[in-house]
């Protein structure tokens, strides 16, 4: 038989959790973000030690080993410039012939690199924490990808941090293309049936029974929805089959990023 | 009620989640996040009053909801209710007893998920679940239980190393000791 003190602290505790629970989405947001400054200190010194251990690390290398690195980094950084320039071209012609056919013009998204500084504590979500926040501009549902692909949507900003929900997330559905410039299919990326917590494969659903799919072909985002832009790769096709009796397709997709092993990434401010 | 032990259960709760957000090793080794907040609440039950457990599965469980999608306070009630029956049942337990620590780690490790699970399915959340999620369910429930006796191990040496020790007074007096001689 519990006691009166027991009964006390359970209709607190039930009180307070219902409350919380039932919090406006937006108020609850600013309270779990405020909540969760409490942990900034600890994260700003381990970021610290990270830098100093980074730091330490390079006062160890050897200077012929320096020198090599330099001399690579140079002859990368000529054909990078050779290659801006091309591209820079082709934005030109790019508008030109936008201005011609009075289509509207896409404006690019500058990339701001962000350091991974959490992982979800609990096990059946999908979401990081990135040292960028309000201060830097940061703000919600812009995109978050990383050289070599999608990475997911900022879901939330604090002062100094953003949590960041990945692909895969059900929280973090994305519109996508498959196929050829000509045969474009449309679908959507949704959580893997088959193994949900799998950080590498997720499902592309809503395609078509007569769409015409390889294995190996390129995902990419469609722009739709206005979240994350065009042409952003998300993946490769790995199977497909059919669903519905027939009815319509459905695909697994392997995720370009591993989702396990990000430590930086770009958040694409507007 | 102890102050200096609650607050020492707080801080290592704080540390805790920060290091299960931040490292992530058993989650590339195992593909589990560890779960070391039901292990805190099962010593706080058994070492102080309702009041000790209390505040630390409310902390505890507001601290995990803030760095993770859960929605906020969800945890909370789940903790609570695992401190809840170990207390209820505190005089029951050999609380000394190494494996008797253990079953109870375990077992509040994994009835905490479940209960949060339960609550989630209640709000408008979808969570992550497959066969996988059973894998993570055991070996959640056999680390938190294999964690709580270090808890105690450790909480009782730093309560013995910072708190006051009374002092054992004999009944022998050094001047009144009678001094036999020829």
């Amino acid at each position: 038989m519990l006691k009166r003190p027991h009964y006390i602290a359970l209709g607190v505790v039930i009180l307070f959790t219902f409350a919380l629970i039932k919090l406006p989405t937006r108020a609850a947001g600013n309270l779990k973000l405020a909540i969760g400054g409490v942990f900034l200190p600890l994260f700003g010194m381990a970021g610290s030690l990270g830098d100093f251990a980074e730091n330490s690390s390079y006062s160890l290398l050897s200077r012929r080993e320096l020198i090599r690195q330099l001399q690579w980094q140079h002859k990368t950084n000529q054909l990078s410039q050779l290659y801006f320039r091309q591209a820079e071209e082709w934005k030109r012609e790019n508008e030109r012939l936008r201005d011609y056919f009075n289509i509207q013009r896409q404006y690019p998204f500058k990339p701001k690199m962000a350091r991974v500084v959490a992982r979800d504590p609990v096990n059946w979500w999908k979401t990081i924490t990135i040292d960028r926040g309000s201060r830097d501009g940061v703000l919600t549902n812009a995109a978050v990808v990383t050289p070599e692909g999608l990475v997911g949507r900022v879901s939330g900003v604090s002062y100094a941090q953003s949590q960041v929900v990945l692909v895969g997330d059900p929280d973090c559905r994305v519109s996508v293309l498959v196929g050829e410039d000509k045969s474009r299919e449309q679908g959507v990326i949704a959580p893997a049936s088959s193994s949900p917590l799998d950080h590498a494969l997720v499902d592309l659903s809503y395609l078509s029974r007569n769409s015409k799919l390889i294995p190996g072909q390129i995902v990419v985002t469609s722009g739709m929805g206005g979240v994350f832009p065009k042409g952003i790769v998300v993946g490769q096709i790995a199977d497909f089959r059919s669903m519905g009796y027939g009815l319509y397709k459905e695909a697994q997709v392997r995720l370009a990023v591993n989702m396990n092993r990000l430590e930086e990434v770009f958040v694409l401010m507007p | 009620m102890n102050w200096f032990n609650t607050i020492t259960i707080l801080v290592v709760a704080y540390l805790a989640v920060f290091a299960q957000a931040t490292i992530n090793e058993f989650r590339h080794l195992l593909g589990v996040q560890l779960d070391l907040i039901p292990s805190l609440v099962v010593y706080a039950a058994l070492s102080g009053g309702v009041l000790n457990f209390t505040i630390v599965a409310m902390c505890g469980g507001l601290w995990m909801d803030s760095l993770s999608a859960n929605p906020l306070g969800v945890s909370l009630l789940p903790l609570f209710l695992v401190g809840l029956v170990i207390h209820q049942f505190r005089e029951l337990i050999l609380r000394q007893q190494p494996f008797a620590q253990f079953i109870l780690g375990a077992g509040a490790t994994a009835a905490a998920p479940l209960l949060t699970l339960v609550l989630l399915m209640n709000t408008q959340v979808q969570p992550l679940l497959g066969w996988f999620s059973l894998w993570q369910w055991i070996a959640m429930s056999v680390i938190g239980g294999a964690v709580t006796p270090l808890w105690f191990f450790a909480f009782e040496h730093i309560g013995e190393t910072f708190s006051y020790r009374p002092l054992n007074e004999t009944s022998f007096r050094s001047d009144r000791q009678i001094k036999r001689g020829r």
